[in-house]
């Protein structure tokens, strides 16, 4: 039997109403988990990547035995978690023998994977270990920019992944207006190899130049590592094309003099220009007009030969 | 997509995500230390910025008072969705009927004028206008039948028209949730307990009761089910190896003689099957006597001699219980008819 179920309260309500799907999609929420065993290394990324990701991100600090992200049946622990706080983004480090500080960064679409990329963590530098003015530290949620480096980006598949997953998880909110007062953050990351990518995080200082334009100068403020790509998985195809659909009523564009009605359907309004009846040719040849051409013709017939003449003459 | 032509190199530039890639950059040799890379990093990703950065302050803005404020355009990279498209609602029975109709919905006031009281009261809520409890005379129509309470009848049409209110709403939102446009704060709950109320509630079916039911399964089966392969996880059928029970040959001390436990309870089962059969004619001839001298006691006109017929009594099990009375118990019933005296 199916029953339907209303929040009772209104403060239950709200908070399902945020988790709805929307027309346009604003901000996907991060969760950050741990594996069965995680380094110094991996713990420190781990809060790293929730402190700069603080507005929008969940961290478990618990051990996860049961996730193996990249076999069949070790996602659904990642599923149930992304279902219950409804974070579409999932960061998962684990660390063993063969795969030494692993992140997993994962997807979802509709709380199931779609999909996951390996990386490795190599030459770490922590926040703290950096030292710039204090002035240039960027807030908490602020609009980073985004510089990738490198034509690796763009051939190697591993790395056009790691690209879009990259820009999803640090992108934030997606907004229309912007204030440019507010931007102090850049992620740089600069394909080194086929499969090394250096990335960072650096701060804004816009410095005066003649332009309405500011100098930019970049320092480097956050964590800075190497992600070596390990194993990747691209989404399938059909979940692809379902979870890249765009509603349609952002893309048509408006059509004139056509509106749709519930009930008749589709209603169009057609302008006749204005008819002057009098003044159309008659296409059909009436009886009566024949008649009198034919008698003009015979009555004609004889004035012609004179006017001819008399051309001649003059 | 932009681009902004900087010495023949074009870099790819979404504006709306603020993301700006140099496809261009080839690192012809690993530098050697990681400081030279770090810089290198680093000032071709200040060219990048700096290019978005142009791009960025060049779009028209509106002066806010934290900062200018510029309307970004729609973003050029695509990104997938986290949930699926919100599917549209299906119009309400009512929609579509006011929209033949011609229907307008009109805003409500929230204050109505009384003409009863000549003031003006709320539409909704405490002390409104129309409310039940204000009127204090109802005058006879000629349609009303006698014994009627217009008073309750308008009570009870209310209630009707709210039930019927209640219906048409979970309707609607069935209809919704058939296409899938269930409103977001709404929920299809699948629950023991039915919406119509009327029909029984489904049994819920125990983790054990399914157990068994897939071991059955299993083996039901031309080998019994002993060469199959099995899941992992799944227990092996719970069955004994033997299906017959002999009791031991030396009894134990402490315990109660086994055989006479198998024999009363075989005798049990076999009287309770056929109990209805079974007469203890003993007790049905003192019962049938007893009856006689009551009825000669209350009647003690009337001659004693009433051919009634012997009614077969059944005889309660409690009589059979002890297994000494055997008496009569295997003689039927039916040829005790018509014994009379």
């Amino acid at each position: 039997m199916l029953q339907i179920r209303t929040p009772k309260t209104g403060r239950a309500k709200r908070e399902v109403e945020k988790r709805a799907p929307k027309i346009v999609e604003t901000g996907k929420k991060t969760l950050i988990l741990h594996g069965t065993k995680t380094s110094q290394v991996l713990n420190t990324v781990l809060t790293e990547i929730y402190h700069l990701k603080k507005d929008n991100a969940v961290k478990y600090t618990r051990r996860n035995d049961n996730i193996r992200p990249f076999e069949s049946g070790g996602e659904t622990s990642m599923e149930f978690y992304s279902l219950k706080t409804d974070c579409s983004l999932i960061v998962f480090g684990s660390h063993s023998k063969k795969r030494p500080d692993n992140l997993v960064i994962a997807r979802t679409y509709d709380h199931h994977i779609y999909d996951l990329v390996e990386v490795g963590i190599e030459n770490f530098k922590s926040m703290v270990s950096f030292s710039y003015d204090k002035k240039l530290a960027p807030q908490i949620g602020s609009k980073p920019f985004f510089a990738f480096i490198g034509e690796g980006f763009e051939n190697v598949e591993e790395l056009k992944h790691l690209k879009e997953v990259l820009l999803d998880l640090f992108r934030g909110e997606v907004v229309t207006n912007l204030n440019l007062a507010g931007l102090d953050r850049v992620y740089v990351c600069t394909a080194v190899s086929s499969n090394r990518v250096f990335f960072t995080h650096c701060g804004l200082r816009l410095k005066k130049s003649g332009s309405v334009v500011p100098r930019m100068e970049l320092v480097e403020v956050g964590p800075s590592m190497d992600l070596v790509v390990r194993r990747h998985r691209l989404p399938e195809d059909g979940l692809k094309k379902e979870a890249m659909k765009i509603a349609p009523e952002l893309t048509k564009k408006k059509e004139k003099n056509v509106s749709k009605d519930a009930i008749e359907g589709k209603i169009g309004k057609i302008y006749m220009p204005d008819q002057q009846v009098g003044s159309v040719p008659l296409p059909n040849k009436a009886k009566g007009v024949k008649r009198e051409r034919r008698e003009a013709k015979k009555k004609g017939d004889t004035k012609k030969h004179e006017v001819k003449k008399q051309k001649l003459e003059a | 997509m932009g681009e902004v032509e900087e010495q023949q190199q074009q870099y790819q530039i979404d504006l709306s995500n603020l993301f700006a890639f140099n496809p261009h950059h080839n690192f012809p040799s690993v530098p050697p230390s990681r400081e030279e890379l770090v810089k290198e990093c680093l000032e071709l990703g200040t060219k990048l910025v700096q290019a978005v950065a142009d791009a960025l302050f060049s779009l028209p803005s509106v002066e806010d008072r934290d900062g200018p404020l510029v309307k970004l355009p729609t973003p050029t990279i695509r990104l997938p969705r986290e949930k699926p498209l919100p599917k549209p609602r299906p119009p309400t029975k009512w929609e579509v009927f006011a929209k033949k109709k011609g229907i307008q919905n009109h805003k409500k006031d929230k204050l109505v004028f009384d003409e009863q009281t000549g003031t003006w009261k709320r539409r909704h809520g405490y002390d409104r206008v129309k409310d039940d409890i204000d009127i204090p005379i109802i005058e006879a129509k000629m349609t009303d039948e006698p014994g009627v309470d217009p008073f309750a009848k308008r009570r009870s049409e209310k209630k009707q028209r709210v039930e019927k209110q209640e219906r048409h709403r979970l309707q609607n939102l069935k209809e919704a949730a058939k296409v899938g446009a269930l409103p977001s704060h709404v929920q299809l709950a699948a629950t023991a307990i039915p919406i119509t109320g009327t029909q029984a509630a489904p049994r819920k079916v125990s983790k054990e009761e399914l157990q068994n039911v897939a071991g059955m399964a299993a083996s039901a089966t031309a080998s019994g089910g002993k060469f199959d392969k099995k899941l992992p996880g799944e227990k092996p059928q719970k069955h004994e190896k033997k299906y017959r029970k002999f009791l031991p040959v030396v009894e134990g001390s402490g315990m109660g003689s086994l055989e006479r436990q198998q024999t009363d309870k075989v005798l049990s089962k076999l009287m309770s099957k056929n109990s209805h059969e079974i007469l203890n004619v003993e007790k049905a001839v003192n019962m049938y006597n007893v009856k006689r001298e009551k009825k000669r006691r209350n009647q003690p006109g009337k001659s004693s001699s009433t051919s009634s017929k012997l009614k077969p009594k059944n005889p309660h099990n409690k009589t059979s219980k002890k297994g000494s009375s055997f008496k009569g118990k295997s003689k039927k019933g039916s040829s005790f008819k018509g014994k009379s005296k």
